[in-house]
Formats: C-alpha cells, structure tokens, sequence
C-alpha cells in the first residue's frame, strides 16, 4: 500500500513537472508575459472585490449575526452589569456602522477604480480639510467612549462601603477553587500560606480565632439576590482568574496578592431558568447535548478560570446558585464551620 | 560611533567599485551564502528562516484546532505531528495543547512578524531606497542574522525536549513559568525559552541600530527625509521602538531567570506548591506583567508597522497615485510609535492594578486610534480615483486596510476597561489581535514579497497562483477569525484545551468546527504560495528592472545583484517617491532621480 502510495506520489511528480516544461515553453512564443497585469486582470480582481471583500465580508458578519448571536450570554444578571451591557450595545452598534461603512468604501473603490489602459488617475497628494475631518470625528466620538466607560469603570471598581455586603473569599489553586465565608463572627480569618497542609487548604493561620467558624465550600457556593457581594480573591499557586461571565464579572487571583471585585446579583438562578433568552439558549445547548447522547441541563451560573494555569486550566468550574436571602440564609446555616484545625 | 561606522561602510564601499573596474570580485560561498555581509543575502536569509518558522508555526494551529474542533477523536495527522508521548492514539495531551499554543504565538509574532518581517524588509529595503551601498555596518547585520538563527534553531530544538517546549502562554507569567513544578513547559523547555528569546532580542538590537543609524547617515545626495518613502518612515520608527522595549524584555527575562535559578523573589511570593510551601516572600507577577509588557505593546506595533510601511508603497505605486496625505502618515506613524509606550496597562485591567492606573490607560490606548483611523482613510482616498493594477502585492494591501479596519474597530471594545471585564482573555480578544495584528502583518509581509520578489531574486513570481493564494488566504482568514468573536460573546475562555467540561458552551460546537476547517483549508492554501515561491526563484520569468513602473531607488539598480548596489556612482535624488499619474508628465511615474522640471513643485504640488 505504502509503494503504491509512494509510486503515485512519483508519477504525480514527473507529470506536474512536465506540464510546467509545457507551460515554460508556451510563454517564451507569447508576447505578453504572464505577470503583466492586463484589463481583464484588473476587472477580475475589482469584481472579486466588490462581491468577496465587500458583499462577502459584510454579509458574512451578517449571517453570522443571525446564527450565533443567540448563542451569547443572557442579558447581564448583576446591577452593573446591565450597565456594561447598555454601554456594550452602544459600542458595538458604532463599531458595526464604522466596519460597515469602511469596508463597503474601501472595497467600492477597489472595485470602481480598477485599471484600465489609457486612464490616468488623478494626482491628488493632500487635502487638509478631509484630514482635519476625519482627525476630529474620531476625537469626538472617542471622546465620548471615554467619558462613559471610565464613568462607569470608576463606579465598578470603587471600594466596597456597603455595611450590609456579603464577603466571600474564591481561593483558586490548580485546579479548582473553595469560596470561604466568614462564619458567625463576619470576619474573615487571617491566613498564612505556611500553614497550609492536607487539613488546612486555604492556609488559615490557626492562631487567629476570628477564623475558627469561617466556612468552606467546593463545587457551588450560594450567594443571595439583591445584596452587594464583595470577593476577595487569593491564589495559592499560580495566577488564576475568577470569571463569572453573567454577572460581567472577573478579576485575577495573584499568589501574594488580594484582589478585589465586588457586585450585586438581580436575578435568582430560578428566575433566570424563566428567562425566555434563557430558555432558548438552553434548548439551543440541550438540542447539540441530545445529539452527542448527553442528558439535558438546567441553566446554572458558572465561575471559570480565565487565565493559563496550566494543565486543568479548562477544568476549573464552579456552580453559582444565586437565592433569595431566606434560602440563602438557610443553605449558609447548614454549611460546617471549619473544625478540622487543631487549636493551640 | 555612528560616524564611525558610515565611514567605514564608505571605505569598504570603495574597495568594492574599485574591484568592479577590474575584475569580478571573486568570493567564497560561505562568504556569499552563509556569512554574506551583504544586505540582500542577509534579507534573503531571513525571509527563508522566517518561511520554514511560519510553517512550522502554522502546522501547530492546525494540530490545536483539530483538537478544539473535534475534541477527543482519534487522529493520525495528531499523532504524528506530536509523536506518542504527547498525541497517544491520536488524541492531544493536555500539556502538549498549551505548549503549541505557546510557541505557535512565539513564533509567529517574534519569529516571523518581527526577526522575518523587519529582517527581510529593513535589509533589503534600507540601502536600496536610501540610495546606500549597503548598510552601516555588514558585520553587526550578519551577526544580527546569525543570533536570530541560533535562537530559532534553540527554540525549534525546545519542540524535542523530554518534557516539552514552553507552554505558560506566550506571554509567559509568572508563577507559571517561574516554577516547574507548575507544570512540564515550566521545566527545561521554560529555559530553552528564555535562552532563545534573549538571543532573539541581541538579534534585533543588532539589527535596529544598524537600521537607524543607516536611515539617519546613509542617506543618498538629495534622499531628505521628507523625500524618503514611507516604507523607510515606517521601519526607522518600528527599529526605533525595538530599541526602547526590547532591552526592557531582556531585563524582565534576567529577573524571571534569577527566580527560577537563583532563589530570588522578583515575581514570586507566599506560594505553596508541589506539596510545599516556598521560601519566596515579597515578590509580585504583576512586575512581570509591567516589564513584559511594556515591551509588548509596543511589539504590536514593531509587528504592525513595517507592514503599514509596505502596503503605503505597494498602494500608491499600484494606484498609480501618491499616497494622500503623506505627512499626515508620517505624522500618524510617529504619534502611534509615542503613544504604543505608555498603553501597555490596558493587557493588566483585571490583574489587580490600581483601577485609576488602568483609567489613565483607557484614555491613552482609546486616543492611539485617532492615527490609526487617519491611516486607514488615507489609503481609501489614496484607492480614490486611481487607476488600480491588481498585482498580488496590491490585493494583499488592500486586504491589509480591510483587516486593520475590521479587527481595529473591536480594539475599541477591548481598551474600554469597563467593557473589557467581560471578554478580557476570551476568543473575542483572540479574534481581535490575530485580525488587526497577525493579519494585518501577515498580509503587509506577503504584498512585501510579491512586490520585491524580482529585487530579491531578479525573477517574478506567478501572478495567476498569486491570485488563487491572495482569495484563499483572504477568505479563510476571515473564516477563521471572524466567528471567534462570537465564542468571547458567549463567554468561552481562551487557552481552553476543550469547551466540552462546561455543558453550558455545548451549542458552540459548529463554530469550532468551521473555524478548523477555513484553519485547514487557509493552510493548505499556504502551499500554493510556497510552490509559487520556490518555483519562481529558479525557473520564474526574468524580471525586467522596473516591473512596476516604480518610482523609489531600489528599481534603479541593474538587474544583478552585485556589492554595493549601484555599479557607477550614487544616484541622486530630486523628487519625492510619489510623483504617480503627475499632471503634464509623459509616464505615470516619475522616479527619484529625475531632476524637477522648472517650475516644478516636489512633494505633491504641481
């Protein structure tokens, strides 16, 4: 099999090679030669343009807006987020116009001025008027993109000083994360990373009794609506991020470090599994797991880990199930307080 | 020095018209092939150094997208590009995944977007279109090429290595890479990496002076530097650049190498790992970050701008117009080349530095697209009117402003730090640099082939399979990247092995897969190019001097390459570059050196 392979590749070789010799000796009896760009050249690739680079590419974006827009995530589910999404939408229309616009321009003239023997083009070296013009409309209206977004970068990233918050740690290590939660006492232990050991994951420092009754929990951690909740994020290895993509949330966790990002949850996971974008989405996903033979999902919020951290970087998840603070408080109330630390 | 150097090259130059007068000047051919001092064989070096590093580079995409697209199906192309270890039965290793990943973003944008590009272009170029005999200095421009060699060849040679190359991204963070127990890629594989990247940067050092100090000294009798063509702007500005970061890499990859060998804590701090907790307290990677990128943004633009250089050139010659605006390009090459130094914070929005710190860089990075946007509506208006010859060289070009339109306008989504928190190290930001960075240069450095093919190899290349490679590669590139946006809307992480552990990105699965197979057909599409190359420097048609009615210097010179590049004396410049279609001349062009008429104004009036 292998000689005859080998055989064939041969043959086609010695074929492909006398067909250039024909090809070579054709072109020394034509007058033109081959890489002379002729009319017919011009006018093929100009109409190429128009139909590949500018209807092709415009109605590409197009097609792929009506088959995967739907596909994105639901509508933000965190106060700020809705922000972010408004202020995206508004981005992202402008974008599309100014990609719209340019490349029906550009590849119109592509397309219009193709050359053609005889014509001369038309000697034109600078204009100042047109510069100044498209100087100062991209000035004004980066401008305002500006003004917005640092409007509402400042209010997402301002310290938390809500006095009825919620403050959980996420702890990433490779490869999966525990959120911690103050216990009874509302503080947070201090941690140290020596001490870390089979029985004290996270590292807290056992000589610091504030956190005695802190909380850990792996898998899913809970967090009730409408509340502020402030993370704090640490890592023990390596740098991870913490991305929760519908809260439009997500920070690095730095080794060394305590980063911060704070938000506040509007919608419950069961009122988002209502959500009729939600429940389309969802029959989209459960319509491609029925085809690989995999059971049907419920929505869930999910945290990933967002930066390279090596071997399970893409198996990183967590389960967010955002309650009302009633089934909040009751979940936090049968969740241990860390017992296993010996006590000095 | 630098005098020193140009008086020397003139010493050297005159020998050189001395042994013309006589006889041929006799050479070795490890002279002439291997430490050739000349500049067109140091360009024709790096071009097929950089050509063997693309593929090689593109092979891998190909491996990571079949194993993206389809995850965990058997495949022998797997197996044996990866061999047992990593691709067992013909399924991807995890570790080998994010290892190709890495060193396919080295390659491509070091290897063959910044040694490849600017050493093929900056070398071939600078002499020819200054009017120089050759450049500064011969020596440091073969050493330049011989450490660019030696680190591919380290850096290739760290693909075969017992626990595989380098695999913490290319952007390499620490802790990641500082500790190898943080996975394989940070083990010898993480030092081979870093001995090929310092090698990489002396290379480009080397290379970066020379050509500024030739751009500055060299230039020929009338060669003004408002006379000079973009082509050479825009490579003195990416040289300048190189510089001023790249030594700064070398000291962010001495730290990283000081805490990996030595016990220093520059990066690291209260880490457990390995069962362990390590000594190291005090340290930050968020150091690292700045250093790092404080070479890499500008880097973006060391890959980007001698491509915008070449497609200026090949866009105006083939309009048969000069380019509009040719001061304003100037000017936005140099406010683009200020402004790239201080918006490297943008990578670092959400790395824990201060919040007001990423304002200010929101604010610098959103104003560096008010040049780019001029740049992109100078070269429309330079379409405008004209009488456009579709060379492969200018379909390329054109494909260059759409892509740096396309991929540009999602930069404005990204250097919104409010907006960036939710695609930052998605697909999106992945569909948004290959798009405005890698095609973009990508397509400059192939319009930068086609168009001095004949220079570099006095033959010409196929027109009718330069055309099939042009629409291919367009359209797949599109295919490739374009979608990629929809998977960052959707939430999917980049650097993912597989999408398949969240069922939530299940409805994704038909985006993978006709990414992969443009990614495939894009490099099949490849091959027609490098036949179309190959073929062309020995059996193409020979190039007559001027193929496309040009008017810069280089297409003065005779169609032979020989030492010092002009046979008589210099020639001397009267005229801008981009005196196309002037009114009342008898051609389309008028080159340099022609004399202005009385009366005649240079530089665009007339």
């Amino acid at each position: 099999m292998k000689l005859l392979i080998l055989i064939g590749l041969v043959l086609l070789i010695i074929a492909a090679h006398q067909l250039m010799r024909v090809v070579e000796l054709s072109r020394e009896f034509k007058k033109t030669k081959e890489w002379h760009i002729t009319d017919s050249d011009n006018s093929f690739n100009g109409k190429l343009m128009l139909f590949i680079g500018g209807f092709g590419l415009i109605g590409f974006l197009f097609w792929q807006i009506n088959r995967w827009a739907d596909n994105s995530l639901p509508g933000a589910a965190s106060v700020h987020g809705l922000k972010i999404d408004t202020l995206w939408d508004y981005n992202m229309y402008l974008i599309i116009v100014v990609f719209v616009l340019t490349n029906a321009v550009l590849f119109w003239f592509a397309y219009k001025y193709a050359g053609k023997k005889g014509v001369k083009a038309t000697f034109l070296a600078h204009d100042n008027r047109l510069e100044m013009a498209w100087t100062i409309a991209p000035a004004v209206v980066l401008a305002g993109i500006i003004i917005f977004g640092l409007k509402y970068w400042n209010e997402i990233t301002e310290r938390s000083t809500d006095p009825n918050k919620v403050t959980i740690e996420l702890y990433a290590k490779q490869f999966d994360w525990t959120a911690r939660y103050a216990g009874k006492d509302k503080v947070l232990g201090s941690t140290d990373y020596r001490q870390i050991d089979g029985g004290n994951s996270v590292g807290l420092d056992t000589l610091d009794a504030t956190g005695y009754d802190d909380i850990l929990v792996k898998i899913e951690f809970h967090i009730p609506v409408n509340r502020e909740i402030e993370f704090k994020m640490r890592s023990r290895d390596v740098i991870h991020s913490a991305y929760m993509p519908h809260f439009r949330a997500q920070m690095n966790c730095v080794p060394g470090m305590v980063t911060e990002f704070k938000f506040t949850p509007n919608k419950t996971t069961a009122e988002m599994r209502k959500d009729p974008y939600v429940i389309q989405l969802m029959a989209g996903i459960n319509e491609a797991r029925a085809k690989k033979g995999d059971e049907p999902i419920e929505f869930d919020y999910i945290l990933l880990c967002n930066k390279i951290c090596g071997s399970g970087h893409f198996n990183m998840p967590m389960t967010i199930v955002v309650e009302s603070e009633k089934e909040y408080n009751a979940w936090l109330a049968k969740q241990k307080a860390v017992k296993t630390i010996e006590t000095k | 020095m630098a005098n020193v150097q140009s008086v020397d090259v003139k010493l050297q130059v005159s020998e050189h018209d001395h042994a013309h007068d006589h006889d041929e000047h006799e050479e070795s051919f490890v002279s002439k092939y291997i430490f050739s001092l000349d500049h067109k064989m140091i360009s024709r070096q790096f071009l097929l150094t950089a050509i063997i590093m693309a593929v090689v580079a593109m092979t891998m995409s190909i491996v990571f997208r079949m194993q993206l697209a389809w995850p965990g199906e058997k495949f022998a192309f797997i197996n044996a590009m990866v061999g047992d270890k990593w691709g067992k039965d013909g399924i991807l290793d995890p570790n080998m995944y994010l290892a190709l990943v890495t060193i396919h973003g080295t390659i491509m944008v070091f290897f063959v977007l910044t040694g490849g590009l600017s050493g093929t272009f900056a070398n071939l170029l600078i002499p020819y279109q200054v009017g120089a005999r050759d450049m500064a200095s011969g020596f440091l421009n073969m050493l330049s090429y011989w450490f660019f060699f030696v680190s591919s060849v380290i850096m290739l040679g760290s693909l075969f290595i017992d626990d595989g190359p380098a695999s913490g991204g290319w952007t390499i963070y620490p802790p990641l890479s500082a500790l190898p127990e943080a996975m394989p890629g940070s083990k010898l594989g993480m030092t081979l990496w870093l001995i090929s990247m310092t090698l990489f940067v002396v290379s480009s050092l080397l290379g970066g002076i020379n050509y500024i100090v030739t751009i500055i000294n060299l230039r020929t009798k009338g060669m003004k530097m408002t006379r000079m063509p973009l082509t050479m702007w825009a490579i003195l500005i990416t040289a300048i650049l190189g510089v001023l970061s790249f030594p700064v890499l070398v000291s962010c990859v001495v730290l990283l190498i000081c805490d990996r060998s030595l016990g220093t804590s520059f990066y690291l701090s209260d880490i457990y790992i390995g069962g362990r907790p390590l000594d190291n307290v005090g340290g930050s990677p968020v150091l690292f970050e700045h250093l790092f990128w404080f070479l890499g943004h500008p880097e973006v633009y060391i890959v980007l701008l001698p491509a915008l250089g070449i497609t200026s050139e090949i866009i105006s010659t083939n309009s048969r117009k000069p380019i509009f605006g040719y001061r304003a390009m100037i000017g936005s090459m140099l406010a683009i080349g200020f402004l790239s130094f201080i918006v490297w914070g943008h990578h670092m929005f959400l790395t824990g530095m201060n919040p007001f710190l990423g304002s200010v860089f929101v604010f610098t990075t959103l104003l560096i697209a008010i040049p780019s946007a001029v740049k992109a509506f100078n070269y429309i208006t330079t379409l405008w009117k004209g009488n456009i010859q579709y060379t492969p060289a200018m379909l390329f070009s054109i494909g260059l402003v759409s892509s740096f339109v396309t991929g540009g306008v999602t930069g404005i989504i990204l250097a919104d730090s409010t907006l960036d928190i939710n695609v930052h190290d998605t697909y999106f930001v992945v569909a948004h640099f290959h798009i405005v960075m890698g095609l973009s240069a990508i397509f400059g450095m192939f319009a930068g082939v086609y168009h001095w093919f004949p220079k570099m190899f006095l033959r010409m290349m196929n027109k009718k399979l330069g055309y099939l490679h042009f629409w291919l590669t367009f359209i797949c590139a599109y295919g490739v990247f374009f979608p990629m946006h929809f998977l960052g809307l959707a939430g999917v992480p980049r650097r993912y092995y597989t999408n398949s552990n969240f069922p939530l990105f299940d409805n994704l699965v038909d985006i993978n897969e006709i990414v992969t197979v443009f990614a495939i057909v894009a490099a099949l599409a490849q091959f027609i190019f490098i036949f179309n190359f190959f073929y062309s420097i020995f059996r193409g048609e020979k190039s007559p001097q001027n193929p496309w009615n040009s008017n810069t210097l280089e297409w003065t010179t005779p169609m032979a390459n020989i030492h010092g590049n002009w046979p008589g004396s210099l020639p001397v410049v009267h005229r801008w570059a981009y005196d196309y279609s002037k009114p009342g001349a008898e051609h389309d062009f008028i080159p340099q050196t022609v004399p202005l008429a009385d009366g005649e104004n240079d530089g665009g009036g007339h």
